[in-house]
């Protein structure tokens, strides 16, 4: 299991929790089984199978883009978190 | 990374008496020392807004001595500013922002020189405004502004201190720097419009655009004095409720429009259609996600009907913690669990539809429209419209 920490922006689609525990070993699998929890979630992460390019998925410090994108390997115990967007000042 | 900037020329700069007291707490350590102080004194810092970030980023920049601060900002000190804009204050509210901080700063810093742009920050007027320094620092509050202050620093080869807040989450880190990544690198494209609200929609804590603001103040000051690791290359993640920091790694995209070796974009373009939102309230440019047009009525027609005992659905959208501060007694159904309460929502007698404002309503009204309710309608200006035209004793937030 791996957990994801889900930015404010996002979490009106995870029912306002901040950190979700997801299983798989990609970051696809995880990113799937985050949807099939949150379903909210699945139009602002995906579109046509593909991660939507405002999105940026982290392993640790990295970001998933520059390791092997949604076939990066996740292990137990990977903490990851979506990038999001702000804007505010 | 030490820090090398053609502008800077301190060999030329004299501090008097006055000014070597004032920064004797800097002249006492030797990463500052005065060589560090002509440094800033020589300086040239743009900031991009006096709002929530550019306020302590400003006044901590103009303390600490750098000699001229560029400020763009057209926008008026409003009451709802103060909760954490804080080189204003209240007998500012209705007074230029701009003439606001620079009696902040020169009451600070009387040697701090300051340039006032009185102008929405574009991609017609960018390039001439941040010739003329070496550091701009990004404390917009917009998509639009944040990717033509990128594109403009990486074009004319000047620095981006980037901070950028919502809610109790924040972001700083420098791009732009030679060798560096840009903000596109991170983020190529924006969020489709309404996917993040702005601070004005999404609320934030007063606090944070201090600690960010500071943070790139902090930035700004190393840049100059060429000492320590800069954000070059980095994010910090602030979250003021968990209260961590957190780093990730930003790497330059080789394949970047703006920064790479082979760019794709050489020149500004229009942000607003690029993000698909306006930059500014001064804007002519509207493209929400759906712009389809909603019967609207205004307080004063939804006050006659009532008076003449017309029947009228009044539906709240609102969060309940909203509710709390003003009601009109409307049945409250919150934006995000509408559509799973459609049961609730008669469509036998007219729905009239609000929010704080009228823009959570209009997207309602759409809804509604989507469901087949021909009898829902939203209303004009919100709560806050009604507070002000109709019923004074309901509070105005």
């Amino acid at each position: 299991m791996a957990t994801i920490k889900i930015p404010t922006p996002l979490r009106a689609y995870t029912a306002g929790h901040a950190v979700v525990t997801v299983s798989g070993t990609t970051v696809a699998e995880v990113l799937s089984d985050l949807a099939a929890q949150h379903p909210g979630l699945k139009q602002h992460l995906f579109e046509g199978g593909e991660l939507r390019s405002f999105v940026n998925v982290f392993i640790g410090e990295d970001n998933t883009r520059d390791l092997q994108g949604l076939v990066t390997p996740v292990k137990d115990g990977d903490t990851l978190r979506i990038i999001p967007s702000i804007a505010g000042g | 990374m030490a820090i090398s900037m053609t502008t800077l020329t301190p060999e030329n700069i004299l501090l008097s008496r006055e000014e070597v007291l004032r920064y004797s707490r800097h002249l006492i350590m030797p990463e500052v020392g005065m060589a560090g102080q002509k440094k800033l004194k020589a300086a040239r810092v743009l900031l991009i807004g006096t709002g929530g970030l550019g306020s302590p980023t400003a006044l901590y920049l103009a303390a600490a001595g750098v000699g001229t601060l560029g400020i763009v900002d057209y926008d008026i000190v409003d009451l709802t500013n103060l909760q954490r804009q804080v080189i204003h204050g209240t007998k500012d509210v209705g007074r230029s922002k701009l003439d606001s901080a620079q009696d902040t700063l020169a009451d600070i810093n009387p040697h701090v020189i300051i340039h006032k742009y009185n102008v929405p920050f574009t991609s017609d007027n960018a390039l001439d405004i941040i010739a003329d320094y070496d550091i701009v620092i990004d404390g917009t509050d917009n998509f639009p502004t944040r990717y033509l202050v990128n594109d403009a620093c990486v074009m004319a080869g000047k620095y981006n201190v980037y901070g950028s807040i919502f809610r109790f989450e924040g972001q700083a880190s420098v791009f732009a720097a030679p060798g560096g990544p840009c903000y596109r690198c991170l983020f190529p494209e924006p969020p489709p419009p309404g996917l993040v609200p702005s601070c004005a929609e999404g609320g934030v804590l007063g606090i944070l655009p201090g600690t960010i603001g500071t943070i790139q103040a902090t930035e700004a000051i190393k840049l100059i004095l060429g000492v320590g690791d800069p954000l070059i290359g980095r994010m910090l993640l602030y979250d003021a409720l968990a209260m961590t920091w957190d780093t990730i790694k930003v790497k330059k995209n080789p394949a970047c429009p703006v920064c790479s070796e082979h760019p794709t974009l050489t020149h500004l373009i229009d942000y607003e259609q690029f993000c698909g939102v306006p930059a500014h309230d001064h804007s002519d440019f509207s493209t929400a996600a759906d712009q389809r047009p909603v019967l609207a009525i205004s307080v004063r027609e939804l006050k006659k009907r009532l008076d003449e005992g017309q029947p009228v659905f009044l539906l709240d959208v609102r969060e309940p913690h909203e509710a709390e501060i003003s009601t009109m007694g409307a049945t409250l159904i919150p934006k995000d669990v509408v559509r799973q309460r459609l049961n609730e929502i008669p469509r036998d007698v007219p729905v009239v539809v609000h929010c704080r404002t009228g823009a959570r309503s209009a997207t309602v009204v759409r809804w509604l429209m989507d469901e087949g309710y021909s009898n829902a309608v939203n209303l004009a200006g919100g709560i806050n419209a009604w507070a002000r035209e109709i019923d004074p004793a309901i509070l105005i937030y």
